[in-house]
């Protein structure tokens, strides 16, 4: 008999054991140990998802707060340079106007020394002028300067035209009395001889009054409501002004041409 | 000369006995337990494990996607019954190349105990899945007249089973005992090649039967479900 129904018996015993030994021993845990090696790595898997999203969420913040930052670079840097050129167009502004007016300034201290050198070098002048005629006719002709004067003045008074002449009679009507300006004082002769000038010029009896003004330098003057007929060393003194102003002008341009060029 | 281990009595008394069969399933039961043991003691959660961890991972790991790829889906209630099956059986043939080891599995007694714990085993799973009802049921389909042939069905694959393992078994030792007795140089080795090969594939056999088996006591309820 292939079958011993002990050892059927037996064996499923055996069998069944085994079964209960093994789900013991061998299945729980290997399956318990899967489980947990599959959730951990899906959890590290998760994390893993997890992470890239907060790094792609990262890396898009970063993209953005850098694209940010390279604006408001760019714009403070535009900004930086509108302000630096507004400073340069300020400051070349204020040099230019400090340049103009030191030029200005030193243009009319020029001007002013100039005009007093001017001034000087013409009273200087009036005088060595006056001393000099004075010298020349006084050795020459034995001549006195001043009477000189006064008779070359009646004489000019007695070659007036007819229309100075009328115009000096509508004047000797309008006024009390002509006003005859020296830069000396006057002899008493000298007074007549230019009375006696203007009434034989004018036909008529004229009343003068006889001034002192230093200022003419050596000359002598007629004057009546606006009307005058003069002669004096400043006459000459004018012309040569002129010419010796003329050239301190050209000296002083060219003097501020060569500072402007500098 | 013996057909089978059951032959080979180590101690008697009465109807009490202790042969090479129930022998050899104890050595076999605490080579497995032990072997069991000594793995699970130090089992790793993590990613790193032993060698040995592994591989018992990638057997259960199989035996699961079988049980699965045969329909069942929830391959892990039946793992414990249908693993130990499978391991059983598979030890019992590897260890034929021990000498003088005779498998157990080449016992009827052994194949006939398999084949009646899979013949209960299918039908408490079947009640535990659908209920007394459905799977009382079961019996009944097609229809009425077809009670008696899924009964005999049901006793003739459980005897066919139990034989068809008994019968390669005991035919691999009986084959390899006999060519030892006439040419004992080569061809016993092909031989045990062979009949480890055999083994093998009785122990798939076995083990996929009998989660066929359950699968179809549990079919119409997953059919139901399906629908």
């Amino acid at each position: 008999m292939l079958i011993d129904w002990f050892t059927v018996a037996a064996q499923a015993l055996n069998f069944i054991i085994l079964v209960a030994l093994l789900k013991h021993f061998l299945y729980r845990p290997i399956l318990a140990a899967l489980d947990a090696r599959e959730q951990k790595i899906a959890a590290e898997l998760a994390d893993a998802a997890h992470q890239k999203t907060a790094a792609i969420e990262q890396r898009e913040l970063f993209q953005q707060k850098n694209g940010l930052f390279d604006q408001q670079r760019k714009e403070l840097f535009e900004q930086a340079l509108q302000a630096a050129n507004a400073e340069r167009l300020r400051l070349f502004a204020e040099a230019r106007s400090a340049a103009e007016s030191f030029q200005t300034s030193y243009r009319a201290t020029l001007l002013n020394d100039a005009q007093n050198l001017n001034q000087a070098i013409s009273q200087q002048t009036h005088q060595a002028v006056f001393a000099i005629v004075r010298q020349v006719l006084a050795d020459l002709a034995s001549a006195n300067f001043e009477d000189q004067l006064i008779q070359m003045f009646a004489n000019r008074l007695q070659a007036l035209d007819n229309t100075a002449k009328a115009s000096l009679l509508a004047a000797i009507n309008s006024v009390d009395a002509l006003v005859v300006r020296s830069a000396f004082t006057l002899t008493a002769e000298q007074c007549t001889v230019i009375q006696q000038a203007l009434e034989s010029c004018l036909a008529t009896p004229a009343a003068i009054r006889f001034e002192t003004a230093p200022e003419l330098i050596s000359g002598i003057e007629l004057v009546a409501n606006g009307w005058k007929i003069a002669w004096s060393i400043a006459d000459y003194i004018a012309s040569l002004e002129q010419s010796v102003g003329g050239l301190l002008i050209e000296t002083n341009q060219a003097t501020a041409a060569n500072s402007n060029a500098a | 000369m013996h057909l089978s281990p059951d032959q080979v009595i180590f101690w008697q008394s009465g109807f009490v006995k202790l042969n090479a069969t129930i022998v050899y399933t104890w050595a076999i039961m605490v080579l497995l337990v032990v072997g069991a043991k000594l793995i699970t003691g130090k089992l790793s959660h993590d990613l790193q494990r032993s060698r040995w961890q592994n591989l018992l991972e990638i057997i259960l790991l199989a035996i699961v996607k079988q049980i699965e790829s045969v329909g069942l889906s929830e391959p892990r209630t039946y793992l414990s019954f249908l693993g130990t099956l499978f391991l059983f059986v598979v030890t019992a043939a590897l260890l034929t190349i021990l000498p003088s080891y005779e498998p157990p599995t080449g016992s009827l007694s052994t194949t006939v105990a398999l084949a009646l714990c899979v013949m209960v085993a299918v039908p408490l799973f079947g009640v535990a899945g659908q209920g007394w009802r459905g799977y009382l049921k079961s019996y009944l389909e097609p229809t009425l007249i077809m009670l008696p042939f899924n009964i005999i069905s049901e006793i003739s694959r459980t005897l066919a089973l139990a034989v068809r393992l008994f019968g390669n078994m005991m035919s691999g030792t009986m084959i390899l005992a006999i060519l030892l007795a006439i040419t004992p140089f080569i061809f016993p080795v092909v031989m045990t090649v062979l009949g480890l090969l055999t083994g093998m594939v009785q122990a798939y056999i076995f083990s996929i039967l009998a989660a066929v088996y359950i699968a179809a006591a549990l079919s119409i309820d997953q059919e139901k479900k399906h629908h």
